[in-house]
């Protein structure tokens, strides 16, 4: 072992992307002793100390007046486990905390948890087969009942019984919650579970309680008044709801934090559009925060100079990108489109796909359209940083792309446009009606035309894009065009989920009603592979490197062209202290917003 | 008269000047992003640094042809309409009355998502996404304005065909179809024009809903609805963007709709010189 290893793992350690455990596992593996590589670690700076995910809450005391917050969406509903969308999301945790949330650097932070569960304090069992959390002491539902492992208990039940029908169910699947005592749970999986941070963390796992929801827990779930007047654990309590408008809350006086919440009241606006939200904080100082900005940097920038307010941009892993269809879009097999049984004629020449990936200018689309709210990403798999990818490169070449096609025999025809065998280059590229979407569309459809390929723009609009319709052709699951770009989403600081949109058994088709999540339809048994590995590798380090691995792959197929990366941008006025997290709801931490004098 | 020419002018410029100001119309050029008039780029460009004047003079054409087309459609379906309602009277008259309610009555924006959903593909099929697109938007905009129109042309025949000189005509033993085509309808098209140039107006902007809703035109063909909405958002900081079609559309508008204030002052027999 040299130094210059050495050296490397711990600066590995030091930014977060090794665990100490994996470091003291790899160093013991080449003959160290792990008292020897714990004392390296505290003599190199990168012990445990102060690793400080969320930033120190200053106030002395309450009474910090109104917090107004605006959302381009309005919210609905307010029971977190019927939520579809982060606006219902989002309101229903001003009131509903979960056991923890995800810190931004996607780490977990204790909410009604005493302490986050690890191996060392006896949370974790080695073999990644439980889960034992201890809830905090002392905590109050709004009604004045006692919080109790009951309640955690009652709400697995709730979430994952079929006649209640929500729409967390997903994520407690495959588990047993144990009741050990009044203040102490135990979740059991069926198979070790790396990531199991899931159930009772984050968005999926706020706790509701048990003594108000028990006689809805079937058919009748949507009847309860509590869907609409939420009695939750949270800083602040509900005061009044119109749906589709006004949110309204007040502080918690017996809230289980010192000194939370700071605001007297909160008040949740809904509805308008994402720049005349974005104008309401930064231009006149209407309102304290603006939500999901999806607004061109340009006029963020501009707005942002009048000096009142500022953008926040926390970055996540969600990622613009564009797919290549691996199935033949105008072919009908037993009257379905874009069927796997296809191969598309142009995309399956490899020399293609390469020529597409580069002919993709991100570096200008990021600079000129997306600005701060998207840096140019040759990866797939962005964040948290352990999991990026070193190996990927981009390049914007047009001179490269025609000699790629020229060598393998696509030769220009009629109009410039390249063909051979019969097959033109020539592709219907959708996408969602979106201003900074049609503009990339425009950027790309110039590169390719140089290229001799000829794309036609297709755009449709968001709710029938993004919807789950069976009936609509126009779905982006149904993908009944050659090329398509969107961003997906990456929900848990864990990429799992986010990753298992390329597996052969998620693809989608009709056979499970275009609700797979592998839209590109691609195929490839070393990736199904190594994804399965991944599912059960408990080594923090192997587990990351096979993601990697399965980046890699995608991205290296060019069946896949990623854009940018879209963080989460959001408006707040200057002397507000908001506290973000790209990992979980925009009020994950809304108990300690705080404003400046 | 002044409107006469604004017009032609405007008309001229779409049809002759792309040949003559050749610039490209989907010229990226990140250099020359959001910049104000100058000589190279006469009217600015937009945030990609494609020149307007060469997108406007393009876009003119589709929003104009539309326009027309669109306002073609309707009156003609409308007139028709409406005089066999005005003439027939009773039965007939009825029958026709209660299709011009149910037109009315359908809700305009549902239907027109069907009808591009079943058409679209295979009409672009056949003539390519920019003729299919716009065969189908004239028609789907002139056969939903036509009932205001319909409704009007009855009205006018019934007071019409009551009037003196009529009654005078049929006493000379003039036939119907003379009696329609000689007499009253000349006498009715007086509000018909004025509601086929604000019909005009109407088709463009109805465009560019359908652009906005991405169901018109492709993103990149740059009609004037289409500039207008894809400015809107940089109107504080780039507001020649948004000027120039807005002017455009502006101008168009209000020289129909003098002309046609000017048409029916001329058509109208009664007019007192």
């Amino acid at each position: 072992m040299t130094e210059e290893t050495l050296r490397d793992l711990i600066g590995r350690v030091k930014r977060g992307s090794l665990s100490r455990r994996g470091f003291v596992k790899r160093v013991a593996a080449l003959g160290l002793t792990a008292p020897m590589a714990t004392q390296l670690l505290a003599v190199t700076g990168a012990a445990p100390a102060a690793a400080q995910s969320v930033p120190a809450y200053a106030p002395a005391r309450r009474g910090g007046g109104a917090l107004r917050i605006l959302y381009w969406q309005a919210s609905t509903l307010l029971n977190p486990h019927f939520a579809v969308g982060t606006t219902n999301q989002d309101s229903s945790r001003v009131f509903y905390e979960p056991l923890a949330g995800w810190a931004t650097d996607g780490t977990l932070h204790p909410i009604l948890a005493a302490e986050i569960p690890s191996v060392e304090n006896g949370g974790l069992s080695p073999d990644g087969r439980s889960v034992t959390w201890k809830l905090k002491r002392g905590v109050k539902w709004h009604d004045g009942q006692d919080f109790s492992a009951d309640d955690v208990v009652f709400t697995a039940e709730y979430s994952r019984n079929p006649a209640v029908g929500a729409t967390t169910s997903g994520s407690y699947q495959g588990l047993n919650v144990v009741k050990v005592d009044d203040h102490t749970v135990r979740v059991e999986f069926e198979r070790p579970t790396p990531f199991w941070a899931d159930a009772f963390v984050a968005t999926a796992g706020v706790i509701i309680p048990r003594h108000l929801f028990a006689n809805f827990n079937g058919p009748n779930s949507r009847d309860a008044p509590t869907n609409l007047r939420p009695v939750g654990t949270g800083a602040y309590r509900f005061v009044s709801f119109a749906p589709g408008d006004t949110l309204r809350a007040e502080a918690n006086p017996n809230y289980h934090l010192p000194n939370r919440p700071f605001f007297d009241t909160v008040e949740i606006k809904g509805g308008g559009d994402a720049v005349s939200a974005a104008r309401a904080v930064l231009q006149t100082a209407d309102f304290d925060y603006a939500w999901n900005l999806q607004v061109e940097d340009e006029i963020l920038q501009r707005l942002e100079a009048t000096g009142r307010g500022r953008v926040n941009i926390v970055e996540g892993g969600n990622v613009e990108f564009i797919q290549l269809n691996t199935t033949d879009p105008n072919v009908e097999v037993n009257g379905e489109r874009s069927s796997i049984t296809t191969q598309h004629p142009a995309f399956r020449d490899p020399a293609v796909r390469q020529a597409m990936a580069l002919l993709v200018d991100r570096e200008s689309i990021s600079r000129f359209i997306y600005g701060r709210g998207g840096p140019a990403t040759p990866n797939f798999l962005n964040n948290p940083p352990r999991f990026r990818s070193p190996n990927m490169r981009m390049e914007f070449n047009v001179a490269r792309a025609n000699e790629i096609l020229d060598r393998a025999g696509w030769a220009r025809g009629q109009g410039g446009i390249r063909q051979k065998d019969g097959v033109r280059l020539r592709f219907v590229f959708q996408t969602s009606v979106n201003a900074p979407r049609q503009r990339t569309q425009q950027i790309i459809r110039q590169a390719a035309q140089r290229a001799g390929i000829e794309i036609e723009l297709k755009t449709v609009t968001a709710s029938v894009f993004f919807s789950s319709d069976v009936a609509n052709p126009d779905t982006f699951t149904k993908f009944y065009a050659d090329m398509q770009m969107y961003t997906t989403t990456m929900t848990q600081a864990d990429p799992q989920r986010f990753m298992n949109q390329y597996v052969s058994w998620e693809i989608s088709s009709r056979a499970n009603s275009w609700q797979g999540r592998n839209v590109v339809r691609w195929r490839n048994e070393e990736y199904d592979r190594i994804f399965r590995e991944a599912e059960g590798e408990l080594d923090p380090v192997k587990r990351a490197a096979l993601f990697i691995r399965m980046n890699d792959l995608i991205v290296g197929s060019n069946h896949i062209i990623p854009i940018v990366q879209r963080p989460l941008v959001s408006a707040s006025l200057n002397n507000l202290r908001p506290v973000l997290s790209a990992w979980d709801s925009t009020m994950w931490l809304l108990s300690d917003w705080w404003r400046e004098a | 008269m002044v409107s006469l020419c604004v017009l032609g002018f405007l008309v001229l410029a779409v049809l002759i000047g792309p040949l003559v100001w050749t610039v490209p119309i989907d010229e990226i050029d990140f250099s020359k992003r959001l910049q104000g008039p100058s000589w190279e780029h006469p009217l600015g460009t937009d945030d990609l640094g494609q020149d307007l004047l060469a997108r406007i003079l393009y876009g003119g054409r589709i929003s104009l042809a539309v326009g027309f087309a669109a306002m073609a459609v309707a009156i003609l379906v409308g007139v028709i309409v409406g005089a066999i309602a005005g003439m027939a009277g009773g039965r007939v008259d009825a029958a026709l009355m209660w299709l011009t309610d149910l037109f009315l009555s359908l809700p305009e924006l549902p239907l027109l998502l069907l009808i591009i959903y079943l058409f679209r593909d295979s009409l672009v099929g056949i003539v390519g996404p920019e003729m299919g697109v716009f065969i189908l938007i004239v028609l789907i905009i002139g056969g939903f304005r036509w009932m205001p129109v319909a409704r009007l042309v009855r009205a006018q025949f019934f007071s019409l065909r009551e009037k003196e000189f009529v009654e005078a005509a049929r006493a000379l033993g003039a036939t119907r179809t003379r009696l329609v085509m000689v007499h009253i309808l000349p006498n009715s098209l007086g509000p018909v024009l004025v509601a086929a140039t604000i019909d005009i107006a109407a088709a463009i902007i109805a465009e560019s809903t359908l652009s906005f809703l991405g169901l018109g035109f492709p993103p990149d063909i740059p009609t004037w609805g289409r500039l207008l909405f894809d400015a809107k958002d940089n109107l504080d900081f780039a507001p020649h963007w948004a000027i120039f079609p807005g002017l455009a559309i502006f101008l168009t508008v209000l020289s129909i709709n003098f002309v046609g204030d000017g048409l029916r002052d001329a058509f109208d027999p009664r007019r007192v010189k």
